[in-house]
């Protein structure tokens, strides 16, 4: 088996993640497909580590996983916030700008 | 000329079996995320495809990256997920009203454009030749290398990232904090005192008190032996679960004065 199938998995599950982020409506499963690109991203980053025979890619998904985690914490809080002020966790309801 | 191509080698046997056990499974489980209606079971599906990017993370050499996805992906994170799921109410389903018109086909259609383009770019970047692996960095074990280039390279990228997560934590106590207008003792005890009526100042009174029985769904008597209402829960009232309390009304007893 080649190694270059673990990119082709992360490619896709990064497009699967994509499709999530535009067709779903409730702001939770949007965020989980934001997770799930994340995800991908990471994959590849420790293939290409172990393709290069480096651990610099180990370390950047290292910090993505942080960064991943500080994003959750933030945007579930958004979503607390809208739901409470809206009743909604859809992302159609948050169209206060439009009009 | 310029080799931009990536040098792929491959792998031995067993990684092979269980990259194509755990792959499709994978993939199967991310599209059935966007199928399901619920969030619930998409959350679940993503802990499951998480989990086998922790295997695959293992399977290649990266064994604290597999215990860490394993420990803050499936453990915290997808917690936090479920957690805000309950708070948010499980049954908030999608709605399927369209309010762009076209704008899923249009959106499936551009993502699967995305995909294929990625997917090929990769097809034709990549070439035949034996990967590094990381047999040779690994020499002190995965979790000391990792630590050593952490905190000599990239230890300004590691405090800044500290600095990144302490302030997360202050944004989200600060989203999720809420004012609640809780009247102060002081006030309800003005509130209570200039109300219409001064009979319940001193608090509604005790079922049961004074009365022949002493439970809650007796009246209390009041001292000219007449039953008081208002010692009853409403709720009891609502039901219809108070015993009639005429049986227990006080005979009144003439006073004489001397």
């Amino acid at each position: 088996m080649d190694i270059s199938n673990y990119i082709y998995l992360s490619a896709i599950l990064f497009t699967i993640g994509a499709i999530g982020v535009v067709v779903r409506r409730n702001a939770i499963v949007v965020f989980m497909c934001v997770e799930l690109m994340l995800n991908a991203a990471n994959l590849a980053f420790v293939t290409f580590s172990r393709i290069n025979g480096n651990i610099d890619g180990q370390i950047a998904s290292f910090f993505t996983m942080v960064v991943a985690a500080c994003e959750v914490v933030v945007g579930l809080a958004i979503i607390v916030t809208m739901y409470r002020s809206r009743r909604s966790a859809s992302v159609d309801d948050a169209s206060l700008l439009k009009r | 000329m310029l080799n931009m191509s990536l040098h792929v080698g491959s792998t031995h046997t067993p990684e092979a079996v269980l990259f194509w056990a755990m792959a499709p499974l994978a993939v199967l489980a991310a599209v059935g995320m966007l199928l399901v209606k619920k969030a619930v079971h998409s959350a679940l599906l993503l802990a499951w495809v998480m989990i086998t990017l922790a295997i695959f993370y293992i399977a290649q050499d990266a064994l604290f990256l597999g215990i860490v996805q394993v420990v803050v992906y499936t453990g915290a994170v997808m917690m936090l997920f479920l957690f805000i799921l309950m708070l948010v109410g499980v049954d908030s389903s999608d709605s399927l009203v369209e309010n762009i018109k076209g704008q899923r086909p249009a959106a499936i259609l551009a993502a699967l454009g995305f995909g294929g383009l990625l997917t090929s770019l990769i097809g034709r970047a990549v070439t035949h030749t034996d990967a590094v692996g990381l047999s040779l960095v690994n020499t002190n074990g995965n979790v000391q290398t990792i630590a050593q280039s952490l905190f000599t390279q990239y230890v300004w990228a590691f405090e800044v990232i500290s600095a990144l997560l302490i302030t997360a934590a202050l944004g989200a106590m600060v989203l999720a904090h809420s004012e609640r207008k809780h009247a102060s003792q002081r006030q309800l005890s003005v509130d209570r005192f200039r109300q219409a009526s001064l009979g319940a100042t001193a608090g509604l009174p005790a079922s049961g008190v004074y009365a022949r029985h002493n439970a809650v769904d007796v009246p209390a008597l009041l001292p000219d032996g007449t039953p008081a209402l208002t010692s009853i829960s409403p709720t009891l009232e609502a039901r219809g679960d108070i015993i009639a309390s005429e049986p227990f009304t006080l005979a009144a007893t003439e006073e004489e004065e001397d």
